[in-house]
């Protein structure tokens, strides 16, 4: 059965719905009513990617993420990268480098060998490529039928390099919006293997460790402001969570969002906004005016980031918004979707 | 309603069972199975509109310039009475 | 892409802005009948390039937004049985109908599957021969030769577990169905350019000529659009009342045979209510006789309740464009996409929901406007 994400769901209370796994509205909704209420403390209720704990004087952080992604392989990776990546990549967000990772496994019963070695092998290579050893882990097998073949929870600590907090806090009217390369390549090649909606073309995932890029940026002195990695709900997720937070407006030019021509294609036959389609190896990078082409040249020199460009900028105003400035020079406010985009025939 | 794609044919195949005409047209670099029944006419390298996996009009591709060339019609229309105008100001 | 960026171009697209200020002398309320372009309109922010005595109000081109409740209903009631596969268009998985959605059915262990061609139903049904699959069959004349070709496949494979819950309806008695209304505004059309590729449109003469009212064939994007409005409003200026094709590098007088004959040999034209308008005589299609095998509601015969609307939703105005989408007292408040209360909060360019999501709420307009007069 299709892993679909339900975007706009009537209010039923009672049940959890897959929008609620969404990462819009209603995955925020059930945090702030259910999650947040019942384990209270200062570090969670700050509500960054990325836990910040103090251990004998030295700053770390911490992450967990759970991945249910459907199917578990797929031109460019697997899930199991995704699990590396993604936890390596949210500790980067946090300014922080990955030093060890947990793997928690749920299997499914009746599940090919083969593809659980599938899978393994390319955590290996994600946990080489990005230096970081998966130190401890666990598994249980639930019956058939009762997982969608392997669930993987990879937990994070790494150690704070970044030498200012990041954070939506920092953001300043003024500041340059930054993307680190084209959008959309993920999303689309999930959406590109699945049953009813199968298409060929050159599209791959885009999961990659983001920490040399981040690094890079520390190493040259630049003052970052925030990071943020472009996963759920796409660049438009991240840019709303951010402009909430900081109470300011950001407003992307159209013309300047990187996108692919095969990812551009996808998108227009099934009536998507590449804005919304998740990524799994780009972030955004909120800058002042003046670093804006020092971070640029930074940037560009990592292969993660080679396609970095400047799409964006910061303004003042009494709460957050995000704006679109089209093509043809109209302006549209970028809303936060409810769950996933669908396809459209209208 | 009626999201509809121009996409251009790179191959035309008859479908082994029941011969339903279909074709693989490029979007761009993505390339989908299209049916190509309803434009009996479009051959290979023709730009097709695509609406729910369904070719439904060949593009015209000379018509398609119209638009254009009434645009290059008003810069001269402007052209024109930009110098009719500094005309009757001498 | 090719014939799309073109049309996209800002230059073009100031320059026919430009001449649309030079020519309107007066202001004209336009509708544009299509979903999609009311999309482009709201997705570009167009209606900033015209100058302020041109409206665009939006029709009520848009499928999943007119699609009677109790269509939903039976959708949801045939998804829910244990040998079905429902199909569907992903637009259709989020309307409400009087309890839940084909989502919230979904999530109650229907198998609902969303395709993107009723030939990948079609194929469903072969690889799955234990299985019922019912493809639930929503649009207007540019999706018709679709699913007309999807049951004649099905009658020439002689599939046994392939059916269509057909909800298909026509733009032109629409069209006249606005103009009739004695509230209506609307002086002219920006007619949908892709029903037009099947159809042609011989069919808006008689409608041009009996409600003395310009029709303008038009495409969807930004060229294409302000390029109708400007043969739209030459028209009104001078005192005319024709037709005319914008689109015309896809759409012919005749439209498309081929698809045409398809259509009639599988449909007949019907009438069918209009979810927020009400009864539209000969405004839709069903199946015919013939193909009476591959109609699901045929094959289920489902007894539902009678479906209920909410009483808040004014769609049926907002539809017709009498109201905008911010004039109803439960807009954004009682209903968001979140929680719909009607049908054109749902779609993605339901009108509600394009103003919904794009900000035009009344206290985004003020955001938008100075960033208009920023440019």
């Amino acid at each position: 059965m299709l892993n679909l994400s339900c975007p706009l769901p009537r209010p039923v209370k009672d049940r959890i719905l897959l929008a609620h796994g969404g990462g819009g509205r209603l995955t925020n909704q059930l945090i702030e009513d259910v999650f947040l209420p019942a384990f209270s403390n200062t570090s969670l209720n700050a509500r960054h990617d990325g836990a910040m704990l103090s251990a004998g004087g030295t700053q770390l952080a911490m992450t967990t993420d759970t991945y249910v992604v459907h199917p578990l392989i797929f031109p460019g990776g697997t899930i199991g990268d995704l699990a590396v990546n993604g936890t390596v990549n949210d500790l980067a967000m946090c300014g922080a480098k990955a030093i060890a990772l947990s793997a928690g496994f749920v299997l499914e019963e009746g599940l090919a060998m083969k593809t659980l070695q599938t899978v393994v092998d390319s955590m290996r290579d994600a946990a080489l490529a990005a230096c970081v050893p998966i130190v401890t882990g666990n598994t249980k097998v639930v019956d058939k039928g009762k997982g969608d073949g392997i669930f993987i929870n990879t937990t994070g600590i790494g150690i704070v390099v970044a030498p200012n907090t990041l954070g939506p806090e920092s953001v300043r009217p003024g500041d340059a919006v930054l993307v680190s390369g084209s959008l959309g390549a993920h999303g689309i090649t999930i959406l590109s293997v699945r049953e009813g909606l199968e298409f060929e073309g050159p599209v791959t995932s885009d999961t990659a460790c983001l920490w040399p890029a981040v690094n890079a940026l520390f190493e040259a002195d630049i003052p970052v402001h925030c990071l943020r990695d472009l996963t759920r709900g796409g660049l438009s997720s991240a840019l709303n969570e951010i402009a909430t937070v900081a109470g300011v407006r950001i407003t992307i030019e159209e013309a300047l969002v990187p996108v692919s021509d095969s990812v551009r294609g996808a998108c227009e036959l099934l009536g998507l906004d590449a804005l919304y389609v998740a990524n799994e190896g780009r972030f955004t990078v909120f800058v002042a005016e003046e670093d804006v082409e020092r971070a640029l040249a930074v940037l560009q020199t990592q292969g993660v980031s080679a396609g970095a460009v400047r799409v964006g900028t910061v303004y003042q105003r009494s709460s957050g918004i995000v704006t679109v400035r089209s093509r043809i020079g109209g302006n549209r406010v970028l809303d936060m979707l409810s769950g996933e985009q669908l396809p459209r025939i209208c | 309603m009626c999201l509809a794609v121009p996409g251009k044919i790179v191959t035309i195949t008859v479908e082994p069972f029941f011969g339903l005409r279909m074709g693989k047209v490029d979007f761009g670099g993505i390339r989908k199975e299209v049916c190509l029944d309803y434009t009996p006419d479009a051959r290979v390298g023709d730009y097709v509109m695509v609406h729910v996996g369904f070719a439904l009009s060949v593009v015209d591709e000379v018509e398609a310039h119209q638009v254009f060339d009434a645009l290059r019609e008003l810069d001269l229309l402007e052209e024109l009475n930009d110098r009719e105008s500094k005309e009757i100001r001498r | 892409m090719k014939f799309l960026d073109e049309y996209r171009d800002y230059a073009p697209v100031q320059k026919m802005a430009e001449e649309i200020r030079r020519v309107a002398t007066r202001p004209w309320n336009l509708m544009e009948v299509c979903g999609g372009q009311t999309y482009t309109i709201v997705k570009t922010g167009l209606q900033e390039l015209l100058p302020e005595q041109i409206t665009l109000i939006h029709g009520p081109g848009c499928p999943v937004c007119v699609t009677p409740i109790g269509m939903i209903d039976r959708a949801v009631a045939t998804a829910m049985l244990p040998e079905v596969i429902l199909c569907s268009f992903g637009d259709m998985l989020r309307v409400p109908g009087s309890t839940q959605s084909l989502f919230d059915a979904k999530a109650r262990g229907a198998d609902v599957r969303i395709v993107y061609s009723p030939l990948d139903a079609l194929q469903l049904a072969r690889s799955n021969p234990g299985r019922e699959i019912v493809f639930f069959a929503v649009g207007f004349e540019t999706t018709a030769p679709a699913n007309a070709m999807a049951v004649w496949q099905a009658a020439r494979e002689r599939l046994t577990n392939f059916s269509m819950l057909v909800s298909h309806v026509l733009v032109p008695p629409a069209m006249e169905a606005v103009l009739a209304s004695p509230e209506s505004r609307v002086q002219a059309f920006l007619a949908a350019g892709h029903a037009c590729m099947v159809t042609g449109y011989e069919d808006y003469l008689a409608i041009s000529k009996q409600y003395r009212v310009p029709i303008v064939v038009t495409g969807f994007e930004p060229l294409d659009l302000l390029q109708g409005v400007l043969m739209i409003v030459s028209q009104l200026e001078e005192g005319r009342a024709e037709v005319e094709n914008q689109y015309t590098r896809a759409v012919r007088r005749d439209g498309n045979h081929a698809a045409q004959q398809r259509v009639a040999e599988v449909f007949e034209v019907t009438g069918r209510a209009w979810r927020g308008i009400g009864d539209i005589p000969l405004s839709g299609l069903r199946l015919r006789k013939e193909f009476a095998d591959f109609d699901a509601e045929v094959r289920f015969r489902l007894v539902l309740e009678q479906a209920e609307e909410s009483n808040e939703c004014i769609a049926g105005q907002v539809l017709q464009g009498l109201q905008r989408p911010y004039d109803c007292p439960a807009f954004g408040t009682r209903c968001t996409p979140d929680s719909p209360l009607g049908a054109p909060m749902v779609s993605s360019e339901g009108a509600c929901a394009a103003y919904f999501h794009f900000g035009r709420r009344k206290e985004n307009v003020e955001s938008l406007v100075s960033l208009a007069a920023a440019r």
